[in-house]
């Protein structure tokens, strides 16, 4: 049974990494090669960005790969919003949909300054067995990845995430920081987290050939992120943390591959988790979407 | 002597006139004119020029059109005199804001080269 599931978590890898290096060349990949930590670049009007997000890790007897499906879409200049599916497989137990996210980016200032402000609102109605691991709040911990599914899937959360983005570009390099605020709506009480991260591509220069291999294509950078308690318990006690090396690839064709290796700093951290992601980004989807249904109202 | 319900009146006239005088006009016209004095470190390059025409084809072109002719939608064409004549300084101020209300996106998250790479080809004459 376990080594059923581990094959198809093995299977689902191979397809995502196949179909990325085989996708016809329509548009590029987003930036950066973070996965928790938010810069304040938004999402092009009038583009989506599709992308995977997956974690795995083996915090206790079995592994298991939390995916989150992003769809991102340039609203306005100022105004990025994204719809999130989250679904996990664990090995010797069962693969499930855990849920959505629906969040919202706001530009606060309309030009580019030494720090740049982005606020972002989310709603998330999931349930306990998440493993998406999207954000790090309170005192999240590997506890929270052992459980049963059947049980802990029972656990509803519908939560309201406010997190302050700044982001800055100092030559070359991306530095940003998220200050995090998360309340369930129904009871609990206000958890709070953190994530920052710098990064830079590995060459400032273009070359002048499309490539696959040049070194501008590269990112690499480093990501910390963690809880810092509730409202009425704040600070490190009981917290999670980790230091996650982070790099990306932008093939010529425009997929953009990631990958991370994410080191628990703490008792209650997982020890090892290994995040890797697909995206890409189709230029002027609305403008094609809104053509699309006025050809074919056009049409008798 | 002017009643506050005027002065509102007028400031709310002013806000709406600076909002469509933004909207309206080039952006080169809109650009400080302190950047005019920045240098385009890679002018008359050849491998920025093509370096370039790569990153315009990756970054701007679903908006500008192939080759800077125009699309679609509201982006206008850049390959005009005055986009050739511009201060390279303004264009790379443009690149780096953007204009958050006519859709042009910031591009602060190229590296500074990339962005000079762009402009070396934009300014480059057919």
């Amino acid at each position: 049974m376990q080594m059923t599931c581990n094959w198809r978590i093995r299977q689902r890898v191979l397809i995502v990494c196949l179909t990325a290096l085989f996708w016809p060349p329509i548009a590029r990949g987003g930036e950066g090669p973070f996965f928790v930590t938010y810069t304040h670049q938004m999402e092009e009007p009038g583009n989506l960005e599709i992308t995977t997000k997956n974690v795995t890790g083996k915090p206790g007897d079995d592994r298991f790969l939390g995916s989150a499906l992003e769809f991102e879409y340039g609203v306005k200049g100022w105004w990025t919003s994204e719809m999130y599916l989250d679904g996990q497989a664990t090995g010797g137990d069962s693969t499930l949909f855990t849920g959505y996210r629906w969040e919202n980016r706001f530009r606060l200032l309309p030009r580019e300054h030494w720090i740049n402000p982005v606020l972002y609102v989310e709603f998330e109605n999931i349930n306990g067995a998440d493993k998406t691991l999207l954000e790090v709040v309170g005192t999240d911990g590997k506890d929270d990845l052992t459980g049963p599914n059947s049980e802990v899937r029972a656990e509803k959360k519908r939560e309201v995430e406010v997190k302050l983005i700044l982001g800055s570009y100092f030559k070359g390099w991306t530095i940003a920081e998220n200050f995090i605020a998360e309340k369930n709506v129904s009871h609990a009480p206000y958890e709070f987290g953190y994530a920052v991260g710098v990064s830079r591509p590995l060459a400032l220069v273009a070359r002048p050939a499309r490539c696959n291999f040049c070194a501008e294509n590269f990112q690499a950078g480093v990501e910390l992120y963690g809880g810092l308690g509730t409202h009425a318990d704040f600070g490190l006690s009981q917290t999670s943390h980790y230091l996650a090396p982070t790099a990306a690839w932008t093939l010529a064709n425009g997929v953009r591959l990631s990958a991370s290796p994410s080191f628990g700093l703490t008792d209650t951290s997982a020890r090892f988790l290994l995040r890797f992601g697909v995206s890409y980004e189709f230029d002027q989807f609305g403008r094609t979407l809104g053509r699309l249904f006025r050809n074919s109202g056009g049409t008798p | 002597m002017k009643t506050p319900l005027s002065i509102s009146a007028l400031a709310w006239c002013c806000l709406l006139a600076g909002m469509a005088w933004a909207r309206s006009g080039s952006l080169v016209h809109q650009a400080p004119s302190r950047t005019e004095a920045r240098i385009n470190p890679l002018a008359g390059q050849e491998s920025a020029r093509r370096a370039g025409a790569k990153l315009f084809a990756r970054e701007c072109a679903s908006c500008h059109g192939l080759n800077g002719a125009g699309g679609e939608g509201k982006a206008p064409p850049l390959r005009q005199p005055e986009i050739y004549n511009a201060a390279p300084g303004t264009l790379f101020w443009i690149l780096r804001n953007g204009s958050l209300t006519r859709g042009m996106p910031s591009f602060a998250h190229l590296p500074e080269p990339q962005r000079w790479q762009i402009i070396t080809w934009l300014q480059a004459r057919p």
